[in-house]
């Protein structure tokens, strides 16, 4: 077995593969089906301060290869978080990095302190750029300097590592990652959904109540991939890239191109049981290209033209 | 327990244009199902369609000696999963996950036991009249459509002693009319304690659930959201609950469902979001 471990900023993780947000309910619903300890980390569903509702239904509708989704955050807030799935997730010995969200910096600021009070949070992932709601979250993460400015606040009050989580509905997604880092981020995560729309011709309406929602699944992939090496050669930070992984290769694929670790989202929903292929795919292939360490592998490009000796 | 199977397919049996019962080889599952659970099926091994399908169990399936071997489910052709599982055939594979989701508690005598069933809504109707059987308990099954090709299985039912009440809307079968019809006059004139368990159109539950309501007769319904994920894990398939008769919220019809008390539905936010 080869070693799977990755460093992200403080965090050390067992292996790679993260439950993305918005895909894994806050972990505990998976426990019944396998150990989470399985998982590099578990990063539960984004959270308020308060609860909140989210749209109506129909919130979701499958594209090609893909799906649409506009959820809408509905949550149960921090507070409900912290007494109520926490002791559980702790007791399951899950690693916990929590998607925070709010709708102004003072509240980033103020759900982050109340998680880096709680034992058992391992980070924090800011949640800059949810395509499905007004207020909030990605004004942030579509400004350069609301990115900079939730980043570098919500740095001052917490002492765990943090991870903004990046849009991909921006021009350039790597000057977004430079001012995460100069926020004084540890790591960033990209891509979340991009923004999309599906319309029933029969009915001349939109297929989803919020009219717009947020594509993932292997459609996006290879933009993902994309947009992950573009921020590798931007900035120094560790990161975390998601985009329709499904498969072990998917999952190298985005190392290859910088990711330390990745996320996987959809393919949960359509394999609960997708993260033992990932772990034994991975360890494959590390063991028939002669690598001892994952981590080793990171960013490992070959660039025709250039020498790899 | 839950797991998920690559399960091979026993049989495609179509009843009617658009619906077949497809059973399969899943003892794990068989066993562990109750009546009202639901498993999820890929109905492809590609990207199209992406997303599993949810399916109610229909029959546990016995081997000659009664052992639990697999179980059913009953499909109404729609669309591109639905269509996909209209034409599988013996000893295709199929991923299944299950079972999922809370189950029906069968009534034991003397309560009697009324299904409400409304097109492809009869598909939890069979285990549970399987569990109730079981139980002694005196079973009837008020079964609608339109017309006499949405009409199926009454053998099966019949089989296990259920009384069926067959209504269509456009009598070409049983009494004309919805089945809402006949269940009223049998409320009006029931002798014993009852319980009610509907599933079909939501327009159909609801008007169940107001007659239940109505009579003073407790209504269980089993919902059909749409689901992403069937774990708890996407919060695509919400149905709004009410608490303790405040206003309502959305729970995961996945986790909480998809049997519900239909006396905690907020029906009129349920029928607006088109479920």
């Amino acid at each position: 077995m080869a070693d799977l471990s990755v460093r992200i900023g403080s965090l050390e993780l067992r292996n790679p593969f993260l439950a993305a947000s918005g895909c894994f309910g806050y972990g505990v619903e998976y426990a019944r089906a396998f150990d989470l300890t399985t998982l590099g980390a578990v990063v539960t569903k984004g959270l308020f301060l308060n609860e909140r509702e989210g749209h109506p239904p129909p919130r979701i509708v499958e594209t090609p290869a893909g799906m649409l989704n506009a959820i809408g955050l509905q949550g149960i807030g921090v507070h409900r978080f912290v007494a109520e799935k926490m002791p559980e997730l702790r007791r399951l010995g899950a690693t916990v990095i929590v998607n925070v969200c709010g709708t102004t910096i003072e509240e980033y600021c103020e759900v982050s302190r109340i998680l880096s009070d709680t034992e058992g949070v391992a980070a924090l992932e800011l949640n800059i750029s949810c395509p499905n709601i007004k207020e909030g979250g990605i004004q942030f993460g579509c400004s350069l300097t609301g990115t900079y400015d939730v980043v570098s606040a919500v740095r001052r009050v917490t002492p765990l590592p943090i991870i903004p989580k990046l849009t991909p509905n921006v021009t350039d997604v790597a000057s977004f990652a430079r001012a995460a880092e100069e926020g004084g981020a540890d790591a960033v995560s990209l891509v979340n959904t991009f923004l999309a729309m599906a319309i029933d011709v029969e009915t001349r309406r939109p297929k989803l109540s919020n009219v717009l929602g947020g594509l993932s699944g292997p459609a996006i992939r290879p933009i993902a991939v994309r947009m992950v090496w573009e921020c590798h050669q931007a900035v120094k930070l560790p990161i975390i890239g998601m985009g329709g992984i499904a498969s072990a290769r998917d999952a190298l694929e985005f190392i290859i191109a910088g990711a330390t670790a990745v996320q996987v989202g959809t393919a949960n929903f359509v394999d609960p049981f997708v993260w033992r292929d990932l772990v034994a795919g991975v360890d494959d292939y590390l063991d028939r290209h002669g690598i001892a360490r994952i981590r080793d592998l990171v960013g490992r490009l070959e660039l025709p033209g250039q020498d790899h000796r | 327990m839950l797991v998920d199977l690559s399960a091979e397919v026993l049989s495609n049996t179509r009843l009617a244009p658009d619906y077949n019962v497809v059973a399969f080889a899943a003892p794990s599952i068989a066993q562990a199902a109750r009546p009202g659970q639901f498993v999820m099926i890929r109905t492809s091994p590609g990207l199209d369609p992406l997303l599993r399908r949810p399916f109610s169990i229909f029959e546990h399936l016995r081997d000659a000696d009664g052992r639990l071997v697999g179980f059913s489910i009953l499909n109404k052709r729609v669309g591109a999963g639905t269509s996909k599982l209209y034409d599988v055939r013996p000893g295709d594979r199929l991923s299944v996950l299950g079972p999922l989701g809370r189950a029906f508690e069968p009534v034991h005598p003397p309560h009697e036991a009324w299904m409400v069933a409304g097109g492809v809504g009869l598909a939890p109707f069979a285990s549970l009249a399987e569990a109730l059987a079981q139980r002694g308990t005196t079973m009837t099954l008020f079964y609608g459509g339109r017309r006499a090709a949405d009409i199926y299985c009454e053998d099966l039912f019949e089989r296990l002693g259920v009384r069926l009440v067959v209504t269509t809307e456009d009598g070409s079968r049983g009494e004309p009319g919805r089945v809402t019809g006949p269940l009223k006059r049998a409320l009006a004139d029931r002798q014993r304690p009852t319980t009610i368990y509907a599933c079909g159109p939501t327009p159909m539950m609801r008007a169940v659930a107001d007659l239940g309501a109505e009579a003073g007769v407790p209504v269980f319904v089993s919902l059909e959201p749409v689901m992403g994920c069937g774990m708890g894990g996407c919060y695509s398939c919400v149905v709004p609950v009410r608490q303790d008769g405040g206003p309502s919220h959305l729970v995961r019809g996945c986790l909480d469902g998809p049997v519900f008390d239909a006396s905690a539905l907020d029906w009129a936010r349920l029928e607006g979001v088109g479920h």
